[in-house]
């Protein structure tokens, strides 16, 4: 029982976390023959939203038409979108139950709020551009893949690792 | 689509309970503090991936029913390069950003709003990096076919990477300053 929350009960063992995550992998594989994915969802999502705001330009987009055209509906890219939303719950479950569900900003000790919002953002759109270049994130690529032995996925979780490390020393003011 | 609702919950309650919503924990994988990511991570892929063998080999899964995520080398690595930087800028992954959101971080919105951004730029710029996006496809390959071992070999050969990475971990934590509290 490594770690507590802020205010809130310890984390579990992450080898049992692991555990419980390994086994809902292998049931979705088994389930469902795919494995379980975020950023493919949040593109079904964006893409949605380009159609909605701008349908002719969604239309005539090579990348979002894919996703938003006539028939493109796969039934993977659903079942994608629907379980992050069972993603949203199931932390939301375990935050409350263990007392660590709050409106709150999490940050390094040394950096202030504006930043920290600032930097967030820009990692996040920093990372979306990667999955899509990449055709996944650390769950739908690297966990999963990974667990297939995809050559890929473990390539892009290595690479993941290599930037992470080599990026850490020059942003350290932001985490420690 | 029930299953979808339920598989994705249980999912995000195990990261939930691991701390993985918490982006100072999550950072702390790459200041050699908290090697949580690592452990929770590659538990997860030796428990699917040993579960897999197990299944497929007393036939309760058809090998085929499984979809092998097709393998372009160089993009996806150049891709893991760009989320490296963006995960440790912006503190969350995708998942783990949806777990933080949910438990009420705001810097988790924040991440996933910066994220829909990074896509959307993505299918701007698409036309101008289809050849890259397309670089070097293997098709849908395994390292046991990709390296010539027998699967049993590279599931055993990843169980010992895992199990080895866990005791440095272990001994690294044990340093003083260890885990994010």
């Amino acid at each position: 029982m490594t770690g507590a929350g802020p205010a809130g009960r310890p984390y579990w063992n992450p080898y049992l976390a692991g555990v419980g995550l390994g086994l809902v992998l292998l049931a979705t594989f088994g389930i469902t023959g795919h494995g379980i994915g975020v950023s493919g969802a949040v593109t079904s999502v964006v893409a949605a939203g380009v159609d909605a705001v701008a349908p002719a330009y969604a239309a005539v987009n090579p990348y979002f038409r894919a996703y938003t055209a006539e028939g493109a509906e796969h039934p993977i890219k659903n079942w994608l979108v629907v379980e992050v939303v069972g993603i949203l719950l199931g932390g939301l479950a375990s935050a409350l139950l263990a007392g660590r569900a709050r409106l709150a900003l999490d940050r390094g000790p040394r950096i202030g709020a504006r930043q920290r919002i600032a930097y967030a953002i820009a990692g996040g759109a920093i990372m979306g551009f990667g999955t899509r270049l990449a055709r996944g994130c650390t769950s739908g690529l690297a966990l999963s893949g990974g667990a297939l032995l995809s050559p890929g996925a473990w390539a892009f979780m290595l690479a993941i690792f290599a930037a992470g490390y080599a990026v850490a020393p020059l942003i350290r003011r932001q985490w420690t | 689509m029930i299953g979808a609702l339920v598989l994705g919950a249980a999912f995000g309650f195990f990261l939930e309970r691991a701390g993985l919503g918490n982006c100072v924990k999550l950072a702390g994988q790459f200041y050699l503090r908290d090697f949580a990511v690592l452990k929770v991570m590659f538990t997860a892929i030796v428990t699917a991936m040993v579960g897999l063998y197990v299944l497929t080999a007393v036939g309760a899964v058809e090998p085929t029913h499984l979809q092998i995520p097709q393998t372009f080398l160089v993009p996806q690595i150049l891709g893991g390069l760009v989320f490296g930087v963006g995960f440790v800028v912006g503190g969350y992954c995708p998942g783990t950003g949806c777990v933080a959101l949910a438990s009420g971080r705001l810097d988790g919105v924040a991440v996933l709003a910066g994220m829909a951004v990074g896509v959307f730029a993505f299918g701007e710029v698409f036309d101008r990096m289809r050849d890259l996006y397309l670089a070097t496809p293997l098709g849908a390959v395994t390292l046991p076919t990709v390296l010539g071992l027998p699967q049993i070999a590279v599931v055993a050969l990843v169980t010992s990477l895992a199990g080895g990475a866990f005791l440095l971990a272990e001994w690294i934590e044990r340093r003083p300053r260890g885990v994010v509290e």
